[in-house]
């Protein structure tokens, strides 16, 4: 499988290739030349791609198992300034029992919220295996000074988040800062430490190009990220199937080359089932069933779990469901 | 070359018309259109049942706005129809001649009749509430209400013999009272329908209100018969057989179901197929001891 990232030398184990990449985030001068040094992303290639295996047809037993399955790796989101703890509970509620007809339907994966409502969704969710996550890092700008975004993140922890959603310094990454934009990430990630997975947003439609994306994705896994995601859902370019299949690309090479696996979550702007079907067959094709997983792929969406679940009914009884039977969030 | 023989004909694809749009079938599919004494006129799209889902997505969302808008509004819109109807009333003449196998004078009084029934139903708008509400006497210090609200998304089967003047009949109907509809052509001779789109998109009608499927009555209408979010269906185009299957398809989620019945397509209709798709919804509003007590208010 092509990649890339040129191989490291020859026999070099895990260690050293890691070793090797210590160096590469030594300074700005090392950083931004590993980083211009990746390859062009070739972007009429990479949509062409994308755009071929979205028209790949899933039908019956793999729809059904991509449905449940794209249900798994829902983190079921809500970030409204109007958000109130009995909106946080009515999801928590629906995460743990998606279609209260079918007690057969899979969990989602996680609860998104602002880090003021962890700990409401936290005990809404106890005793269940449904995970809180938290924005944290002054969602959705980004823009605060990093010791309001480590007191951002630590509320979160300390309130129960079992992953923080933070968002990159776009500024800083557009100037051309890469190594703040790598520190910050670093900080926060020393932050979670072991007490919480760290996704890393890169609000991909601020990024302007392809080449940007990729970059941001490697200095997001060389800082620690444990998921890369595309966007807070806030503008109005979110998770498409190319960005998406490019960052598949990056966490492929990063494991190609360290050994370490990241997840990637696509976040915003996917509605539909045939839309998160899309989506899982890039991630097959891309990086393989390793990540066909909600450790490893998830889905930031709230009205994608609707659709879902009329897509399930209408497998399960024959007849096309309708809004009137899924709970209004 | 002789000047007459220079050009060539224009052939129309005949299109779907589904949430203000006119796509092709999903599938690809067509089917040839005949005359009535088997001449090849157009090929018309094969619906399957993901257009029918389609169609059927679209018209729930029209109908928070149609059921929305004013009687009135919706009588002017239906109105306009009528008035774009005259305008294009050479092409529906042919199309139902060539259609029906009639002759030009009487395919031209069926479609008169057609756009005449359109101005009918357009001045039924704002005053079906009149006959179908009511303030009801009751024993309490109540003041009670009855109106009627449309039942939301309506599958009309449309008739297979009459194929513009029944269209017209079964579906303004439907529209007048603020449903949507999902309208499945006459399997035979759909190309009128699909023009009738053509006439609808250009009229106001906002995207979704009506529905246009041609194809197969009998592929077509169980997916809509058995669709948890359609609120009605009427089989005025279904024969004995798919009629029974179609009720039974539709009782799982109750819908309203119009039976087939014999009717005379040109004779003025009554109210039925107004009423047919109406909810009552009724109020109780307390008074307090309103004339009871001596009270002031």
């Amino acid at each position: 499988m092509p990649t890339t990232v040129p191989a490291p030398g020859n026999d070099a184990d895990a260690a050293g290739r890691l070793k090797e990449l210590a160096d590469v985030t030594a300074s700005d001068s090392t950083l931004r030349r590993f980083l211009h040094g990746l390859p062009g992303v070739d972007a009429v290639g990479l949509e062409a791609r994308a755009a071929s295996l979205g028209t790949r047809s899933i039908k019956t037993t793999s729809k059904a198992y991509a449905i449940d399955l794209a249900i798994s790796m829902i983190d079921l989101t809500t970030l409204e300034g109007a958000d109130t703890p009995g909106k946080v509970r009515a999801l928590a509620a629906k995460a743990v029992l998606p279609d209260p007809t079918d007690r057969t339907t899979p969990r989602t994966a996680a609860v998104c919220v602002y880090p003021d409502m962890v700990a409401t969704a936290k005990a809404a969710l106890a005793g269940t295996d449904v995970k809180v996550a938290s924005v944290a890092t002054a969602f959705p700008a980004g823009r605060a000074a990093l010791p309001v975004k480590l007191a951002d993140t630590r509320d979160a922890i300390a309130a129960g988040a079992d992953e923080i959603d933070m968002v990159i310094d776009r500024g800083a990454f557009l100037a051309g800062r890469y190594l703040d934009v790598f520190e910050e990430i670093a900080a926060v990630k020393a932050e979670c430490g072991d007490k919480a997975r760290l996704k890393v947003i890169f609000e991909t439609g601020e990024l302007s190009t392809y080449d940007n994306i990729r970059r941001a994705s490697w200095i997001g896994m060389l800082a620690g990220a444990d998921f890369i995601k595309t966007s807070t859902g806030k503008v109005a370019v979110n998770a498409t199937p190319a960005n998406t299949l490019l960052m598949l690309e990056a966490v492929r090479d990063f494991r190609a080359l360290t050994g370490v696996q990241v997840g990637v979550k696509p976040a915003g702007g996917i509605r539909t089932t045939k839309d998160a079907i899309k989506f899982l067959v890039l991630v097959n094709e891309t990086v393989g069933e390793e990540w066909l997983d909600n450790t490893w792929f998830r889905f930031g969406a709230s009205s994608l779990l609707n659709d879902l679940l009329m897509q399930r009914q209408k497998l399960s009884t024959g007849r096309y469901s309708g809004p009137d039977y899924v709970t209004v969030d | 070359m002789s000047e007459s023989a220079a050009r060539l004909s224009v052939f129309k694809t005949y299109k779907l018309f589904v949430g203000g749009k006119f796509p092709r079938s999903e599938s690809g599919r067509v089917y040839e259109v005949t005359d009535s004494k088997g001449n090849w006129l157009a090929n018309a799209p094969l619906s399957s049942r993901k257009d029918a889902r389609d169609a059927v997505v679209a018209a729930r969302k029209a109908v928070g706005g149609w059921s929305g808008a004013t009687a009135y509004n919706r009588g002017q819109i239906l109105y306009r129809v009528a008035e774009m109807l005259e305008g294009r009333k050479e092409q529906f003449v042919r199309e139902v001649a060539e259609a029906e196998g009639l002759s030009k004078a009487k395919a031209a009084a069926v479609v008169d009749a057609a756009i005449d029934r359109w101005v009918w139903y357009a001045g039924w708008t704002d005053k079906i509430g009149q006959i179908t509400g009511a303030t009801n006497p009751v024993a309490g210090p109540f003041f009670n209400v009855s109106a009627t609200e449309p039942t939301g998304v309506v599958a009309v089967l449309a008739p297979q013999e009459s194929s513009f003047l029944g269209l017209v009949s079964v579906l303004a109907p439907v529209i007048a009272t603020g449903n949507t509809a999902v309208v499945v052509a006459s399997e035979k001779a759909p190309l009128p329908a699909l023009s009738l789109g053509e006439v609808l998109a250009t009229s106001d009608v906002p995207g979704g209100v009506v529905n246009i499927l041609s194809g197969r009555t009998a592929e077509i209408t169980p997916s809509l018969a058995a669709h948890q979010d359609v609120n009605a269906i009427d089989l005025a185009g279904a024969d004995a057989a798919l009629a029974k299957e179609l009720e039974i398809a539709a009782a799982d989620n109750l819908k309203r179901v119009l039976r087939p019945q014999p009717v005379d397509w040109a004779a003025t209709p009554g109210t039925d197929r107004m009423t047919a798709f109406l909810e009552t919804r009724t109020v109780w509003h307390p008074t307090g001891s309103l004339g009871a007590g001596g009270s002031s208010y």
